[in-house]
């Protein structure tokens, strides 16, 4: 229970189907003084939202310790991931390592059978399978984030929000008089915070902030520039860079501590090579894919070989560290994170 | 419920609550008024001041009435090292309450010469490290009577006279939160300038604590205001909380000796269940020098938040030692001063027994602990 509006209902609506449940809240972040953050997801008022809503429910609630898994699998992983000219989406690391790996290992010591989140996608079994779709609210829809689910975390998750859309949920809150029931959704990156991330990464490893050079797609140094993590895949202002027409970062180099810009056109993907690609159902193959490589983005077709998904059409701006999901329509057939593109 | 988190809070005394009530209601007074309903609160306040004073040997205009065991620990310390004295230094032990260390980091980072003498395994303070600690710029050491997470017991006189051998002038200071209805407490036996207590750890309300302070001992105060308390503390008097603090003192006194005879023997007995069915037990209280009902124990291989929330589902209160606001389980850093390491902290319980406690819900809980493990083993 994060405190949102979304795990509340998902927890009122086992508790109402008759359920034994109890409410836990992942402690993931605290800062040098064991302080909870104050912004973002995982406040202070967001533990106390979680925890009045349980004494609603008249369910048990815990907040438990995972700020060692979430600094390690976490943390540490974003900081590295943008040293080395990457574009890690912290949030898929924290679903994937800590609740749907650390926390569903501890349900059998809780005497829990399944684990229930509050994430916007739906689950169907057949023939023994479990699938993974999208939530009925599409435009609230999480599976991407998701993505990398097999059938071991499947089998032992509910999603009862996914069958409804945000409205209903909130429609849900209020009827029950819950408290999260107009909560707004927090958007920001729970432990950077309101700063931007290149204001945690300055904070907490001004390691990575070593100078270099900007070059031009043919390799000409064109400017010089104060820390790759400064920078991100397809962006446009603060480049540093007096040219005519308008140039965008094409690529990253970490290696070199080199960015490379260029014109519009160069921002062009035709394919992508993949790293810890998992299906679903634990035997995905080569063929034909629908692939969403964006949180919020559409769907489009592509060709998976081995570990290489080549895009029926050139995309633009895709950075490695992005996760690209693989859908069937609603389906999701499994997910991978993107190590290059070319 | 099995209620054995005692050292956290304990229920109220029966009859303390009854005693309190008028306070809050028609003898509403502020007892600094000059009027009749104010000289009947005035007169409760200081029948409570007196009646505390007698219970620890001292005189009643050395008891103030503070908030708590925290407020009363922030005057004690941060009043001495405030009090112009000359001196402005504080020596105090890694394992005091965080009512202390938070305190001792503060003045820290204010520039207060802070010293923080460590422990042995039993979470015991050598008074030889309290000599070699204090010098002439010390002007408090303070070291608490009775460990909340592990109920080690230190030897106050002993470290009074510790730090008077290395300088005379130094005010001595101890936490007896947990000690109070439990140990004897005398301040002269003790050698103690300063004194902490907090009612609620031995029946009476919440919010409400005592410091003693020693006549002839300057004190800055840490809040301004009005000058209740001889200027001491500032802040209208809560009158009730005064009236049921001496109201359960007195009641904790009379029962102290079935603490030192049936608690310890219902501690004792739960203890002996666990470690007879725990083979690997590892008790972190230590064996001498205990107090009557703390018993803090290791039980490796099992996570202690794991094994409280399945507690708490059976209805068995315990805890795990210090809980942050958050509520999550943190590492504890009297086990870590003990030399734990922070994975074995993280398997670390503590029962605590109370004035209700029988020898069967220690032998039901005691069950229900093994029964536990073995389904974790």
């Amino acid at each position: 229970m994060s405190g949102g509006v979304d795990s509340s209902v998902a927890a009122a609506l086992m508790t109402d189907a008759g359920h034994d449940v109890m409410g836990v809240t992942l402690k993931l972040w605290s800062g040098p003084h064991g302080e909870a953050p104050t912004t973002g997801c995982c406040t202070v008022s967001d533990a106390e939202d979680a925890r009045r809503v349980a004494a609603q429910l008249d369910i048990p609630y815990y907040v438990l310790d995972h700020t060692d898994d979430f600094k390690d699998g976490v943390v540490e992983r974003f900081v590295a991931d943008y040293a080395s000219g990457r574009t890690p989406n912290p949030c898929i690391e924290c679903n994937r390592i800590v609740k749907f790996d650390r926390l569903l290992r501890r349900l059998d010591d809780f005497e829990c059978d399944v684990l229930v989140t509050g994430h916007h996608v739906r689950t169907r079994q057949s023939n023994g399978v479990w699938h993974l779709m999208r939530g009925s609210d599409h435009a609230k829809d999480q599976s991407y984030v998701l993505s990398m689910l097999t059938q071991r975390e499947l089998s032992r998750t509910l999603f009862p929000v996914g069958e409804l859309t945000k409205k209903e949920v909130r429609r849900v809150a209020a009827g029950m008089g819950m408290r999260t029931a107009y909560k707004r959704e927090s958007m920001d990156i729970c432990f950077v915070g309101q700063r931007d991330y290149r204001g945690f990464l300055r904070d907490t490893a001004p390691e990575v902030f070593s100078s270099g050079t900007v070059v031009d797609t043919e390799g000409n140094e064109v400017g010089s520039h104060e820390g790759i993590v400064g920078f991100t895949v397809g962006q446009r202002r603060g480049l540093g860079v007096a040219v005519g027409e308008p140039r965008f970062v094409i690529r990253i180099d970490g290696g070199t501590s080199t960015v490379v810009v260029g014109p519009r056109e160069a921002l062009g993907v035709a394919k992508v090579y993949l790293d810890q690609l998992t299906w679903t159902d634990g035997h995905g193959g080569d063929g034909q894919v629908m692939a969403q490589y964006r949180a919020h983005g559409e769907p489009v077709p592509a060709h998976l070989q081995g570990d290489t998904l080549v895009f029926d059409e050139v995309q633009e701006a895709i950075a490695p560290g992005q996760t690209v999901a693989f859908y069937d329509g609603d389906i999701v057939l499994g997910g991978a994170l993107i190590a290059s593109t070319s | 419920m099995i209620y054995l988190d005692h050292a956290a809070t304990t229920p109220m005394r029966p009859g303390v609550w009854e005693a309190m009530a008028p306070y809050a209601a028609e003898a509403f007074g502020n007892p600094s008024g000059v009027h009749g309903v104010s000289r009947r609160a005035k007169n409760a306040l200081e029948d409570a001041r007196e009646l505390i004073a007698e219970l620890i040997g001292a005189n009643p205009l050395e008891i103030v009435f503070t908030s708590g065991g925290t407020e009363s620990d922030n005057l004690a310390i941060k009043g001495a090292v405030q009090a112009n004295s000359g001196r402005n230094g504080l020596v105090t032990t890694a394992i005091e309450h965080e009512a202390v260390l938070e305190t001792a980091d503060f003045l820290k980072r204010f520039g207060f010469p802070v010293t923080i003498v460590g422990v042995d395994e039993s979470a015991r303070v050598d008074p030889d490290e309290i000599t070699d600690a204090v010098n002439e710029e010390t002007a408090v050491v303070s070291v608490m009577m009775v460990n909340n997470e592990t109920g080690t017991v230190q030897d106050i006189a002993a470290m009074s006279a510790a730090a008077k051998t290395a300088n005379p002038d130094v005010l001595v200071h101890s936490d007896a939160v947990q000690a109070f209805g439990c140990e004897s407490i005398d301040v002269d036996d003790l050698g103690l300038d300063l004194l902490t207590i907090s009612a609620h750890k031995f029946g009476g309300p919440k919010g409400s604590g005592i410091l003693y302070v020693r006549e002839g001992t300057a004190l800055e105060p840490v809040l301004h205001g009005g000058g209740q308390e001889l200027g001491r503390r500032s802040g209208t008097h809560d009158v009730a909380s005064a009236v049921g603090t001496a109201t359960a003192a007195r009641l904790a006194m009379d029962d102290r000796p079935r603490f030192a005879t049936e608690i310890r023997e219902v501690r004792d007995r739960f203890e002996a269940t666990l470690t007879t069915g725990i083979p690997d037990l590892q008790v972190n209280t230590p064996t001498e020098g205990r107090s009557s009902h703390h018993l803090n124990v290791r039980i490796p291989a099992v996570r202690n938040e794991t094994l409280l929330m399945l507690l708490d589902q059976r209805g068995v209160c315990a805890s795990a030692g210090s809980a942050c606001q958050s509520g999550a389980a943190t590492v504890s850093h009297v086990l870590e001063a003990m030399g734990l390491s922070p994975d074995a902290a993280r398997e670390s319980v503590r029962f605590t027994f109370g004035w209700t406690s029988t020898a069967g819900e220690a032998d039901e809980a005691a069950g229900l602990v093994l029964d536990l493990v073995s389904r974790f083993r």
